[in-house]
């Protein structure tokens, strides 16, 4: 049975106001700007494009003072944002070899080309609050010397110079596809899935959940043995072809974190040992989320490196399915809407089964009563 | 064959001039745009309007290729009077940049004020982009460790 139930739009109109009165705080403080939660929030905005899978700073940062600074939220206000914009087309592949580097580390090798660039980085620092922040004490521009134009060579290509490392691509680099097997955002999902769309669902997932697998992957839930060969944070150019001019032009460059990990062995009676590779890519700068997502692309590739499935983090369709959360959210908030008919059928259901458990009982009860 | 190389070269030129108004500030290019004094007429063919890109990587960082996320970009083509159209596409939603951007390239293209668009407009934020590269570089190269060995013992 449908009942339609009405009354609560003026209940919800208020409610709604009443979201804007606490969303806009105390009126004696200034209202926040969203240049300045681009420019002292960076991390944040950051975050909601990398997970709304949409890069537009401007729109991110209205969506996190829209949302209250609630993320989720604001990743959910920029994806129902995005549906609203025609697609123009697809970039060539950003060529992070080429990046604009603010930050480059390697944890496999010390004098690497380049060397450690630390970059703006949390590392190092006390992790004790800074009283001087609560103010608005002046700051001094960074550092900066000579840079010495040495380029920043890939981990990998050092490691591929002695084969020991496996290739990005395995088969016949003439025969590398260039354009990607599908696109999650146009078609529903299939298991087994791709590694180029097991990838792009990576790069939207939520960083606490693909950080938590990334995690039991390291306390041997599916070990994988990894070494952060690489990290890089910086700016990309996006080259996208254009049909009308009939050549490739820049729409300007957008800041990427890359980690390379570099896992333990994979080798056959044929092919000789070498080391396998996980990889991350994600809009902005987040080192922990690129980190993360490396290890879980690493770990669901068990299948292909013939490593038994054992864990959660080497278990696809458990990991992608639940890795998005917008999709999550909406599932688990839904809960909280009116069920006022199924929940009745559930009393109506519970009572009865009551009603039989007690008549049982007492029919059981006279039966004994009856033999003694 | 000369054809050839004429076009490409134009397109090299046009590219320059197109990648260059994409990376800078709509604010930048309005201020260079008014030192060329009163632009010409221009009707709009498509937009400005805003969309997506799908931007790509690769897996690896040079594998195939794979769909990282979208981008929000905006575009714009134009027609002057004469005829000669140009287009702007750059990320981010300032519609205001992408028509002078597209106005820009249209008057490139038709080659009669090439030179003070060049000398005006490309050479001044070309400019200032290559600062801000070179800013970034030197402050990254601040932070890069100058390993040392100390040196144990007595001797």
């Amino acid at each position: 049975m449908y009942v339609a139930v009405k009354g609560g739009e003026a209940a919800i109109a208020n409610a709604h106001k009443m979201l804007a009165d606490r969303r806009r705080g105390d009126r004696s403080l200034p209202s926040i700007t969203v240049e300045q939660l681009v420019e002292q929030l960076a991390l944040a905005v950051d975050r909601v494009m990398a997970e709304a899978s949409l890069y537009a700073p401007e729109l991110a940062a209205l969506a996190v003072k829209q949302a209250r600074g609630d993320m989720i939220e604001a990743i959910f206000l920029l994806r129902a944002y995005r549906t609203t914009l025609p697609r123009f087309g697809a970039s060539q592949p950003v060529e992070t070899g080429e990046m604009i580097a603010e930050r480059r580390v390697s944890a496999t090798y010390k004098d690497l080309p380049g060397g450690q660039v630390l970059g703006p980085t949390f590392d190092y620092t006390h992790r004790l609050l800074d009283p001087a922040l609560v103010g608005d004490e002046a700051v001094e521009a960074a550092p900066a010397r000579e840079s010495e134009g040495e380029p920043l060579t890939r981990v990998a290509d050092i490691l591929a110079q002695e084969d020991l490392i496996e290739r990005a691509y395995a088969g016949d680099p003439t025969e590398m596809p260039q354009e990607p097997s599908g696109d999650l955002t146009r078609e529903p999902m299939e298991f087994p899935m791709a590694r180029d769309l097991r990838l792009q669902a990576l790069a939207r997932g939520d960083e606490g959940f693909l950080l938590a697998l990334g995690y039991s992957t390291q306390r041997g839930y599916g070990r994988t043995h990894p070494f952060a060969g690489e990290i890089r944070i910086g700016e990309v150019e996006v080259e996208v072809d254009v049909p009308e001019l009939g050549f490739a032009v820049s729409l300007g460059r957008i800041r990427v974190t890359e980690c390379q990990m570099v896992n333990q062995f994979a080798g056959s009676a044929k092919l000789p040992p070498q080391f396998t590779r996980g990889y991350g890519l994600v809009f902005g700068q987040s080192e922990r989320k690129a980190m993360a997502m490396a290890l879980v692309d690493r770990s669901l590739r068990a299948g292909e490196l013939g490593e038994d499935r054992v864990a959660p983090a080497q278990d696809e369709e458990f990991v992608i399915s639940h890795a998005d959360n917008v999709q999550a959210t909406g599932f688990v908030e839904h809960l909280k809407l009116p069920h006022y008919v199924d929940f009745q059928a559930e009393l109506d259901l519970v009572r009865r089964m009551r009603a039989e458990f007690e008549a049982r009982q007492r029919s059981e009860s006279d039966t004994q009563e009856a033999a003694e | 064959m000369r054809e050839a190389e004429a076009r490409s070269e134009a397109e090299a030129g046009l590219k320059r001039l197109m990648d260059v108004l994409a990376a800078s500030p709509g604010d930048e290019i309005a201020a260079c745009a008014a030192a060329l004094g009163a632009l010409p007429e221009s009707i709009p063919v498509r937009g400005p309007e805003i969309g997506l890109i799908m931007v790509r990587g690769r897996i690896g960082g040079d594998g195939a290729p794979f769909n990282l996320g979208e981008a929000a970009v905006t575009r714009a083509t134009v027609r002057l009077a004469g005829g000669t159209v140009g287009h702007a596409y750059a990320l981010g939603q300032d519609r205001a940049k992408a028509r002078l951007s597209a106005v820009l390239a249209a008057m490139w293209s038709d080659g009669a004020r090439r030179a003070d668009i060049e000398a005006q407009v490309l050479a001044p934020l070309a400019a200032a982009r290559a600062d801000e590269v070179s800013r970034v570089k030197r402050e990254a190269a601040a932070t890069r460790v100058d390993f040392f060995t100390m040196v144990r013992g007595d001797d």
